[in-house]
């Protein structure tokens, strides 16, 4: 069964500990400017939104490559991108309709979520959690519990 | 490794902005942010020289493990000599500025001198230019933010400013960072005023490297862990923040209230976290909105309040309605319960100003209060005030003397010379809540011991953030002791002087030490650098870096007679509560704490205390 980082916005508080733990797992730095999830505070509202790419079965990214640099990795299900392949053309960039997928000029080569290879680091620094690894199939059912648990038939018009 | 080896200096009579290089010997000895922007403040500026002149120094600066992935890595400082005060000033803050100014890689930012016109300075990674900030100047710390941003065209810079108390130099103008965190106390917004300095702006795309990576994630792992276990920061401080004390500091019988005349206040069920998480009467909807957390924090006891926009202070007022920095627990005792103002729509207003504005809600609170039993005496009256009816529990007048304050404008003048120079103008020098012309925060000395010496010692002035005895005497950690007596506080106080300053100048928030001993941070700092660190190496830098302020502030002037608390703690008993009878007991504790410190009966360190520290 194919696993999703699975985001529950409402949870997170803006801690950005998943940036500094996906920046150290890929390029050996605390540095949230080069982590592939991003936090977005929304300060107006009060809302703190994670980001990050959410593995489409059907990727626009690896289907605009010219260079078949992004694979699907078979164990995990993440759409990865081969540094040996990949010739900095940023095509994919613009195929990604979230802009979850960006170019490093340091490297010359796109940077995107990997899923660290099935266990993501992010998810094991995450204190709320606002970032799980879950049973993709599995998505909805924490939200449908919720909303079941307030659904009562004795509120309903009955006969 | 998590210093950056890079300082910028910066000469705003020149204009100039040099990088140099970081002192290591002294980093070894002074460890990062308040110990080691202490060290080279105190070697780079006379002890006498005047708080707002130009010859004055002010250092933005981080820590170690600000920046990295250790909890709560959130934090800088601000060290400079306090105009307030006119001692040592060390104010502390959260958000994310001070993590962007570490990812740009840099470990402090030393300002000199004074610019012609305002400025703001604009740092890019290695790229630091002062830039014209007459558009900015007279602007809130929010629209300054937001012009910023508009300015750099980045929407990811960090900034920290100063608001129009800072410009017009109230005495207690804070520094302000992400809109709503502050470098509050002893008015380093007002000497970063008055060098014209308004803004900094930063962008870090460096990043953050530590020495030895896996096992600095393993010691913050731990570290994470514990604290996510332990029930005041894994429970407590995110459910209602530090507005958790509100009720329990009030049932102890501690609660300084209207101008510390009484200890418990009957309003501060109305203005504690359980009211700020229930439903108003008014709209039906919570003020508490949600926690949050800055940079590194898994803790998150940030307060975001949404106001009800028919409150009379915010009606008609969009600014107001949106979703902005709540109340935490200092600001709503200075701003409700010193002033006996119950109306906690009224406090978060004044709270947003405090912000908004860059202005101590503490000093604020307590000097309003202060005005407020001049008014009640008759030693100033409606003449004096503007008409302004400045009575203990009108929170219209509260709400008015705090805009009043933040612009400048009718008796806010005086309100924002403090209480101690305020009181001494209107002949009445003991109705002023302050030591070292600071004023003390929400713990009354006589239901709570330790916080009488903790307050009479506090290098930057009247203190909880210099020694929270609070942790043992009311919480029981480490462990309980009777917050009633003052035997054994003396050892007590200077053990959390110690291990605070330790923690401050490691770059982490001091509220993990409801948690952490130096004995969990110290695998993270020795995973950082180079060289040996252990919870002892941490504690003598802890003891180092409080002698040298002391020494600092001996200099500057001060002497033992400043050690003391206002006369009202010290002679009129507590009229109510546990604590009934009782006053500070801080002439049995003082000697002793002298001694164990290593000082004079007359409270100078000891050329042996100094020698053994290497200072």
């Amino acid at each position: 069964m194919v696993k999703v980082l699975h985001i529950d916005a409402g949870k997170c508080t803006s801690c950005h500990q998943c940036e500094m733990a996906c920046s150290y797992h890929h390029e050996g730095v605390f540095n949230p400017s080069k982590s592939r999830i991003k936090i977005f505070n929304f300060k107006d509202t009060g809302r703190n939104v994670p980001y990050v790419c959410t593995q489409c079965a059907d990727a626009w990214c690896l289907q605009a490559c010219p260079v078949d640099a992004i694979s699907v990795n078979a164990a995990t299900g993440a759409k990865e991108v081969s540094a040996t392949l990949c010739v900095g053309c940023k095509v994919c960039t613009i195929a990604c309709p979230f802009g979850t997928i960006n170019y490093n000029s340091e490297s010359t080569k796109v940077d995107k979520c990997d899923l660290c290879g099935g266990d993501p680091d992010c998810v094991k620094v995450c204190p709320t959690p606002a970032l799980t690894f879950i049973e993709a199939d599995q998505a909805g059912m924490d939200k449908m519990r919720h909303w079941a648990e307030k659904t009562d038939a004795g509120n309903q018009a009955t006969s | 490794m998590a210093w950056t080896n890079n300082v910028l200096r910066v000469n705003l009579t020149d204009g100039t902005c040099k990088s140099e290089p970081l002192n290591t010997e002294w980093a070894k000895k002074y460890l990062g942010s308040r110990g080691l922007a202490t060290k080279y403040y105190v070697e780079e500026c006379d002890p006498k020289v005047d708080p707002l002149s130009a010859d004055n120094k002010l250092i933005f600066a981080t820590g170690p493990l600000t920046g990295t992935a250790a909890p709560t890595s959130g934090r800088w400082t601000v060290v400079t000599k306090g105009p307030l005060t006119g001692a040592i000033a060390c104010s502390n803050s959260g958000g994310f500025f001070g993590a962007e100014l570490k990812n740009a890689g840099w470990d402090m930012v030393i300002f000199e001198g004074k610019s012609a016109g305002p400025v703001y300075l604009d740092i890019k990674n290695d790229q630091a230019e002062l830039k014209d900030a007459s558009a900015m100047w007279g602007k809130s710390v929010w629209d300054t933010e937001d012009m910023l941003r508009e300015a750099c065209g980045d929407n990811d810079i960090r900034c920290a400013s100063i608001g129009q108390a800072g410009e017009s130099q109230v005495l207690f103008a804070g520094v302000i960072n992400d809109k709503d965190r502050a470098a509050g106390r002893s008015g380093v917004g007002a000497v970063m005023g008055s060098k014209n300095l308004k803004a900094v702006s930063c962008r870090g795309t460096t990043g953050t490297q530590v020495g030895d990576p896996m096992a600095f994630m393993q010691a913050t792992g731990a570290c994470n862990q514990i604290l996510a276990d332990n029930p005041v920061t894994g429970e407590g401080l995110p459910t209602y923040g530090t507005q958790v004390l509100m009720n329990v500091i009030n049932e102890t019988g501690a609660l300084p209230t209207h101008n510390s005349n009484d200890v418990q206040f009957d309003g501060a069920s109305k203005i504690g976290g359980e009211a700020m998480a229930e439903p108003r009467e008014s709209d039906g909807k919570a003020n508490l909105v949600s926690n949050a957390a800055c940079f590194g924090c898994p803790i998150s006891c940030q307060r975001r309040s949404q106001m009800d926009p028919n409150h009379f202070s915010v009606a008609g007022q969009p600014k107001y309605h949106g979703n902005e920095g709540g109340l935490e627990y200092e600001a709503a005792w200075a701003l409700g319960a010193a002033t006996g103002v119950q109306d906690l729509e009224a406090l978060t207003y004044c709270n947003y100003v405090c912000n908004e504005y860059g202005m101590d809600p503490i000093s604020l609170g307590s000097t309003v209060a202060a005005a407020m039993e001049l008014y009640k005496i008759g030693a100033i009256t409606d003449a004096d005030t503007g008409g302004l009816a400045l009575e203990f529990g009108s929170a219209e007048a509260l709400c008015k003397i705090c805009d009043q304050t933040g612009l400048g404008e009718g008796f806010g003048k005086e309100i924002g010379q403090g209480s101690r120079r305020m009181t001494e103008k209107y002949g009445h020098p003991e109705l002023s809540m302050t030591v070292k012309s600071q004023e003390f925060p929400a713990y009354d000395p006589r239901g709570i011991q330790g916080m009488g010496l903790t307050y009479a010692t506090s290098n930057r002035g009247a203190c909880h953030l210099r020694s929270y005895t609070v942790a043992s005497e009311i919480l029981g950690i480490p462990e309980k002791t009777d917050p009633l007596t003052s035997d054994g506080k003396a050892g007590l106080v200077m053990a959390f002087q110690d291990a605070t300053a330790a923690f401050d100048a490691a770059g982490i928030c001091i509220f993990t030490s409801f948690a952490l001993t130096l004995d969990d941070v110290a695998p993270m700092i020795n995973a950082d650098l180079d060289g040996e660190w252990s919870s002892e190496t941490l504690v003598e830098i802890g003891e180092r870096i409080w002698n040298l302020e002391r020494k600092f502030n001996m200099e500057a002037g001060f002497t033992a007679a400043d050690d003391t608390l206002p006369a009202r703690l010290l002679k009129d008993a507590a009229k109510t509560g546990p604590a009934k009878g009782k006053v500070s007991e801080l002439g049995k504790m003082l000697p002793e704490y002298y001694e164990l410190r290593g000082w004079t009966p007359e409270g100078v360190p000891s050329n042996e205390t100094l020698s053994r520290l290497e200072l």
